[in-house]
């Protein structure tokens, strides 16, 4: 059309002119401006396609939910053209065309509609067979924007910012509310998502100055008080729990801390439903409104009003200001309430066709605008008489049938709504504590009351904070008139009257939807998919609600809403992304495992080396030298992950009484016991080895997966037991090798004060002393089956102990190994992982390790539920099995299942190649009928294929403990 | 986010915290019957309302007990274990 002389407040400036191209057509605009506005006052009409029928499609509503014209720029995907500001040198796209928006090849769909019914998807893909087909074509013609994956890495500010109150939303109510709290001493935040503040009250003027003079009073007065800062261009995202409020600016996400939320966001107008309600030039009354007051462009030439409230008068009355020519003014209510803007109108001599409906808008020749539309009187049930039509010449068509609260904030902050009568909208009822509501989105519509509703929620605000001693009364005055319609819908033969703009859902769709029996709001979603476009139903919930509500004979509130989730409106990925907090834990010696070419594996938090890499050699090959290096020489392995605590105090055996399952109040200072944690209901969590250092301090391990969650738990314990005695973590403090293999002893001798003479140091002992000059803790252990020792010493000591070990024992052959040896050595022997050889469901007699649990004692946790579970056989006990010598073929892994004439009957938890005894060996929990020794049984393989294993006795090697309890002097004095 | 408030170290956002279950009385293992005792570690009360829960303040490590109400999520008063008298509440 064409920009209009200057106007009072216009958000534009005609001193900056900025021109963009669209579509590789140069566009003049200012700086101010909105891609959309631009693009209308250079007289483009069709701005977007429509997402399923490619409809061509104009301005709706310019208010960040025109979603059919989302724009791409480079590699800025989906910008909504209407709220957009143009910035020189953009080279817009609109999305999802072919060929363009004027000559979009795909409009062909919209002819089609008729072979795309509702829940079209569902019925696509109901027949297997034509999933492949309709997958492809569903591919190729949907989608929105083409992302750039060159698109270079944004790293987006994240924010933390703080308040008293913060107010959603800067029109009148929110203003007044802003400005009461702040009086009243409170640190106060205004957001609004738009330019500028002042919302409604800015453009909805009703050719009266008035109202925006007394806005752009309490804008300022807001932007000068020392207690309010106020934040434009920025949307209140989400409402997450102690009013907690996500903030999105272009360039950064600020996370909001307030004591208090007022949400005056107000409310979305809502389109009526007609016979191509969806033609550029069918616009919402308020976007007509923002087009003329912010950027001074005429919407339409000749206008055909809409309305059912004073608004739409108002905007009939900002039209003709603007030299549009108002054919005429639609009424669909028959007794209208006649306030001043309705006696304004009917004064300025305008027609005014009471009591009837438009039935349809019809396409101009091009089919890219409106030529005229066909106005139907209503009978005494609202229904159109559609035999006295008439048809009225226009180029555009301004709806003001209805709004909609802005109640999505409200809703995930748990507020209650009920549904309205008076005001035909759902208003908050009720409110958690510290969350108010004011203005449109509390069903107040009128000017003074507004006002009067902003203040009693900003003095409510202060008086949660204590600010006043009195709260405010939160009554709502009664409204004059009903803002909105109550069914503002039109029915046609021929259809396409949009309810959903975002999916092209018109009106039979929701009848043939609960016709076909999907009659819930949440059903009638996910069925038509109404409201999942990415306007998420801000134009179209309310109208679908209505509908089922219509067509179910209930009222509002028996339907209910759908949830309103965050975000509020889509968010960049930027935002969102950070950077990633999963902490990961490096053992002290990480450095030196990394020089000895540590291939890594995860092991909860921790990186722990797998085995180390030797060039030439498969990983099979260096785990199996790691092996044989533990076997025949010395091997030195990291153990540092284990959790290491300590506990001290009087109660501190006791303690150990109550959480272990074996004994430990009898046991020598100086020497250390394996012990078997279990939970309440008598199920394995976790193991380790307990060493006591003196009567009233003990050092015990966890495993490295339970390290925090053991600790955690114990001091619960000790809390709740009220024992006397305290736990320490010394897990990162502490570094830990173990050196296991028959030359550990001659390795370790020179390098210690210890004697470790076997007569001195016998198995399972613990001592204090120095190793290499480090003040270590020494224990005799043998989880891998060789004489071997465990060996604490403080964290930022570890690498000079590693140093010191890797030194002296480069004659003896020692040889680091990682996490793979060490299962393979321990399963040799036949020992429990806790984790890996238990599940959530393992007894310790389930797994051969009732020999740790002591009865008789007079507590430890879970001894109740063993002592039930004693008594029953168990269902599943965990046996060793080997496959023959010269097996071929795939051997089973970890979780095969063993099957029993054709049942389930066991499943394999440990299995690997031992080179000392030349065959698999593995570890499988099996029906108790099946553990004799020599009994055959038949594993499945992933691919189906079974291989026979023959149970056998543990330890598969060394079965007599021989070689870690005793040293031969040859091996011992190399 | 969420807030908390720990006895010792005052009002902290949730994520620091963790959460250790309903306080619940534990029968007397040496005279409940298995019936009893089954029940104990099998079934909870699951019923929305006010409960006592342990919470524990995960960097300093303390354990304490938070009245918490499960329909609303409301935290009405947090204390250390032992620092005030149980009081019953319902179900």
């Amino acid at each position: 059309m064409k920009r209009l002389p200057p106007i009072s407040g216009e958000w534009i400036d005609r001193h900056q002119p900025v021109s963009f191209t669209f579509e590789g057509e140069t566009i003049p605009g200012y700086q101010g401006d909105t891609v959309s506005s631009a693009l209308w006052a250079a007289g483009r009409r069709v701005l977007g396609r429509s997402f399923k029928y490619h409809r061509p499609r104009g301005i709706l509503s310019l208010a960040n939910h025109d979603v059919n014209t989302l724009m791409q720029d480079g590699p800025k995907l989906n910008l909504r053209a209407d709220v957009v500001p143009v910035e020189p040198g953009m080279d817009l796209m609109a999305i999802h065309t072919f060929g363009g928006v004027q000559g979009d090849r795909a409009t062909v769909l919209d002819r089609l509609s008729r072979f795309l019914p509702v829940g079209f998807y569902y019925k696509a893909f109901l027949g297997k067979n034509q999933f492949p087909f309709w997958e492809r074509v569903i591919r190729s013609i949907t989608g929105l924007g083409a992302v750039d994956t060159t698109t270079p890495r944004l790293r987006t500010p994240k924010r933390y910012d703080f308040c008293d109150v913060l107010v959603i939303g800067s029109g009148v109510s929110g203003l007044t509310a802003a400005i009461a709290a702040a009086e009243a001493g409170a640190d106060v935040v205004v957001v609004d998502e738009n330019a500028r503040a002042g919302g409604s009250g800015h453009y909805q003027r009703g050719d009266d100055g008035e109202r925006s003079r007394q806005t752009a009073a309490l804008v300022a007065q807001v932007q000068q008080h020392p207690r309010i800062r106020l934040y434009t261009d920025t949307t209140a995202a989400g409402y997450y729990a102690d009013h907690w409020v996500p903030l999105v600016h272009r360039d950064y996400i600020a996370k909001m801390r307030a004591r208090a939320v007022i949400v005056a966001a107000g409310a979305y107008e809502q389109p009526a439903v007609f016979r191509n309600n969806d033609l550029p030039g069918v616009m919402l009354a308020s976007a007509a409104q923002r087009l003329i007051y912010r950027y001074a462009v005429q919407p339409m030439e000749r206008a055909v009003v809409l309305t059912a409230n004073s608004d739409g008068y108002r905007a009939a009355l900002d039209l003709a200001a603007q030299g549009v020519t108002v054919v005429a003014v639609v009424e669909m209510r028959s007794q209208p309430v006649v306030t001043d803007p309705v006696r304004a109108v009917r004064d300025r001599g305008i027609q005014i066709l009471s009591q009837s409906c438009l039935y349809e808008a019809r396409p101009n020749p091009g089919g890219d605008g409106v030529a005229s539309v066909v106005v139907c009187p209503l009978d005494a049930d609202d229904q159109p008489q559609t035999g006295f039509t008439q048809t009225l010449a226009c180029d555009g068509v301004v709806m003001s049938v209805g709004w909609a609260p802005t109640a999505n904030l409200l809703y995930q902050a748990g507020v209650t709504m009920r549904f309205d009568e008076t005001v035909q909208q759902f208003v908050p009822d009720r409110l958690p504590a510290g969350i108010l509501a004011c203005g449109r989105v509390n069903g107040v519509y009128d000017w003074e009351e507004k006002q009067r509703d902003g203040q009693r929620a900003g003095l409510a605000a202060a008086h949660r904070l204590g600010l006043v001693d009195t709260a405010p009364s939160l009554e709502r005055a009664i409204a004059p008139e009903c803002p909105s319609h109550p069914y503002p819908m039109m029915a046609h033969p021929k259809g396409k009257n949009f309810v959903d703009f975002d999916e092209d859902l018109h009106y039979e769709d929701f009848i043939h939807a609960v016709q076909e029996g999907f009659d819930n709001i949440e059903l009638l979603k996910r069925y038509t998919t109404v409201g999942m476009g990415p306007s998420q139903g801000k134009h179209s919930n309310m109208n679908a609600l209505r509908i089922l509500a219509h067509l179910r004979q209930l009222p509002p509130d028996a339907i209910g809403t759908t949830t309103a989730r965050p975000m509020f409106h889509p968010v960049p990925m930027a935002h969102l992304a950070g950077r990633g907090f999963m902490p990961e834990r490096r053992s002290p010696l990480h450095n030196r495992h990394a020089q000895q070419g540590a291939v890594w594996m995860p092991a909860g938090q921790w990186q722990r080396p797998a085995y180390y890499h030797q060039p030439g050699l498969t990983r099979q090959a260096c785990i199996q030298q790691e092996v044989m290096a533990v076997r025949t020489r010395v091997g030195l392995i990291d153990v540092g992950t284990l959790g290491k605590l300590e506990l001290r105090g009087p109660d501190a055996m006791a303690f150990l009484e109550r959480i272990y399952t074996g004994k430990f109040s009898k046991m020598k200072v100086g020497s250390s016991r394996y012990a078997l944690m279990v939970d309440e209901s008598g199920v394995v969590i976790d193991d380790g080895v307990v060493a006591r250092l003196a009567a009233d301090h003990v050092y015990f391990t966890t495993t490295t997966s339970g390290s925090a969650r053991i600790y955690r738990e114990l001091s619960r314990l000790i809390t709740m037991w009220q024992m006397d005695c305290g736990i320490v973590n010394l897990t990162g403090a502490r570094a830990a090798v173990n050196l296991a293999g028959p030359r550990s002893l001659s390795l370790l001798q020179p390098l210690t004060n210890v004697d470790l003479s076997p007569e001195a140091f016998p198995y399972l002992a613990v001592r204090q002393g120095a190793i290499a000059g480090i003040p270590a803790l020494l224990m005799r252990v043998g989880f891998v089956g060789e004489w071997g020792y465990e060996l604490h010493v403080p964290a930022d000591q570890g690498q000079a102990l590693w140093d010191a070990l890797i030194t002296a024992g480069k004659h003896l052959g020692i040889r680091p190994f990682g996490v793979e040896a060490q299962r393979l050595l321990r399963l040799e022997k036949g020992h429990v992982i806790v984790g890996q050889d238990t599940d959530g469901l393992t007894t310790p007699y389930d797994a051969n390790l009732g020999w740790a649990v002591k009865m008789d004692k007079p507590f430890f946790v879970g001894q109740r539920s063993l002592q039930i579970l004693k008594q029953r056989s168990p269902k599943q006990l965990l046996a060793g099995f080997t496959l023959p010598e010269r097996f071929q073929g795939n051997p089973p892994q970890e979780c095969h299942l063993v099957i029993h004439k054709g049942d389930i009957a066991g499943r394999v938890t440990s299995i690997g190649y031992s080179s000392s005894l030349k065959r698999y060996v593995g570890l499988a929990y099996l029906q108790p009928e099946l553990t004799a020794i020599g009994t055959e049984i038949t594993i499945r393989l992933t691919d189906g294929s079974m291989v026979t294993a023959t149970v056998a006795p543990t330890p598969f090697y060394d079965p007599d403990n021989h070689r870690q309890a005793t040293v031969s002097r040859e091996e011992a004095f190399v | 986010m969420k807030l908390m408030t720990c006895p010792i170290n005052g009002q902290r956002p949730i994520s620091e915290f963790f959460y250790g279950g309903e306080l619940r009385p534990m029968p007397d293992p040496a005279t409940a019957d298995d019936a009893t005792w089954a029940d104990y570690i099998f079934n909870q009360n699951n019923v929305p309302g006010l409960k006592q829960e342990w919470w524990c303040h995960t960097p300093s490590n303390t354990w304490f007990i938070a009245e918490r109400h499960t329909l609303t999520d409301e935290i009405q008063r947090t204390y250390l274990y032992g620092s005030q008298v149980l009081e019953e509440v319902s179900p």
